[in-house]
């Protein structure tokens, strides 16, 4: 991408991000009730995508040299940690390192 | 007035704090290691301010030029926004010009905290609030400002640092997992971009994966419609 398309890609990614905050407020300013499918919709798209971001993520990994073992062994090790500890940025941080040391070493 | 909501404001962003400076830092580090200019890092963390969305433009910022799609697929990943304000509504009025900004700067933590607390008696509501807004701000630009130059000053080897992305939604869906009793919207959303990366390819999967999943939700009715009205 040239300079110039990557500020337009990050402009529109802004613009769209303000975009989903501000819309609720312009659409009900004076307290009035959104209906009930909005409030539905609201309560199960988060869990939905970030599922599908799940899946956005490893969209590579079998098509890769060693067909996702090592996001395998480190998704595995991830679940196994956070179901242990709870803490959310050691699972982050432990799982990251894992599949580096994977990708850098033994899994080349 | 303005210093005793600073100081009201302060102590409920500290775990945010710690939260936001290491993940903004990864975020940070990413960018500077897939040689993505230190403006970009800043400019994103100042006024995209939506994390998952930054993750996921890193690799977007190294594809073509594609502007519809990325605008389709920032709507997606922040639509979650549109239910936080819904759920603001009432506590955002008659705020002035500081409802703009904390429209502008509602991520999830500041979301979670606006929603649990409420100004100590004799605090400004609009002062206190805004503070927080601004705090976590603060933290994740800081982070990834940092991220980002010691990923200039550190030449170390970064292969595989971009699974950071995807620890961090493994993670989110499992505290989600754990959080919800009706597992079907998180299996609904992971199985049709799954049916539809097998039908089109790791290039184009997204945006029929999207569609397919408004479809599936929208006449979904889940478990705990009962307490739907307590937002």
């Amino acid at each position: 991408m040239t300079t110039a398309q990557t500020l337009i890609t990050l402009g529109l990614i802004a613009a769209a991000t303000a975009l989903t905050r501000f819309l609720p407020f312009w659409v009900f300013p004076e307290g009035r009730q959104p209906p009930a499918w909005v409030a539905r919709l609201g309560r199960v798209l988060p869990a939905a995508v970030i599922g599908m971001l799940v899946v956005y993520c490893l969209k590579d990994a079998p098509a890769s040299a060693w067909h996702g073992l090592p996001e395998l062994v480190a998704i595995g090790f991830i679940v196994l940690l956070h179901r242990w500890k709870k803490n959310t940025l050691l699972s982050i941080g432990g799982g990251t390192a894992l599949y580096m040391l994977l990708v850098q070493t033994v899994l080349r | 007035m303005k210093t005793q909501a600073l100081r009201a404001a302060l102590p409920h962003t500290l775990p945010v704090l710690v939260g936001f400076l290491v993940l903004g830092a990864s975020y940070g580090f990413l960018m500077q290691s897939q040689g993505l200019a230190f403006l970009y890092t800043l400019l994103s963390s100042l006024f995209i301010f939506a994390g998952s969305m930054q993750f996921v433009s890193v690799g977007l910022l190294l594809a073509g030029f594609e502007p519809l799609h990325v605008f389709l697929l920032t709507l997606m990943i922040n639509a979650r926004h549109l239910f936080y304000g819904l759920a603001l509504l009432e506590k955002y009025r008659g705020l002035g010009w500081k409802k703009p900004y904390l429209i502008f700067g509602l991520c999830d933590e500041t979301f979670s905290i606006h929603c649990a607390v409420d100004p100590p008696p004799g605090v400004d509501k609009g002062w206190f609030y805004f503070f927080i807004t601004l705090l976590d701000q603060s933290y994740w630009v800081a982070g990834s400002v940092v991220g980002a130059l010691l990923g200039q000053l550190l030449p170390m080897d970064t292969t595989g640092l971009e699974f950071v992305m995807t620890a961090l939604f493994v993670v989110i869906f499992l505290n989600q997992w754990d959080q919800q009793t009706d597992h079907r919207p998180a299996l609904i959303g992971a199985g049709c971009a799954l049916a539809c990366l097998a039908l089109f390819g790791s290039e184009h999967f997204l945006l029929p994966a999207m569609g397919l999943m408004v479809l599936c939700l929208a006449p979904a009715r889940p478990k705990t419609e009962k307490e739907a009205h307590t937002p």
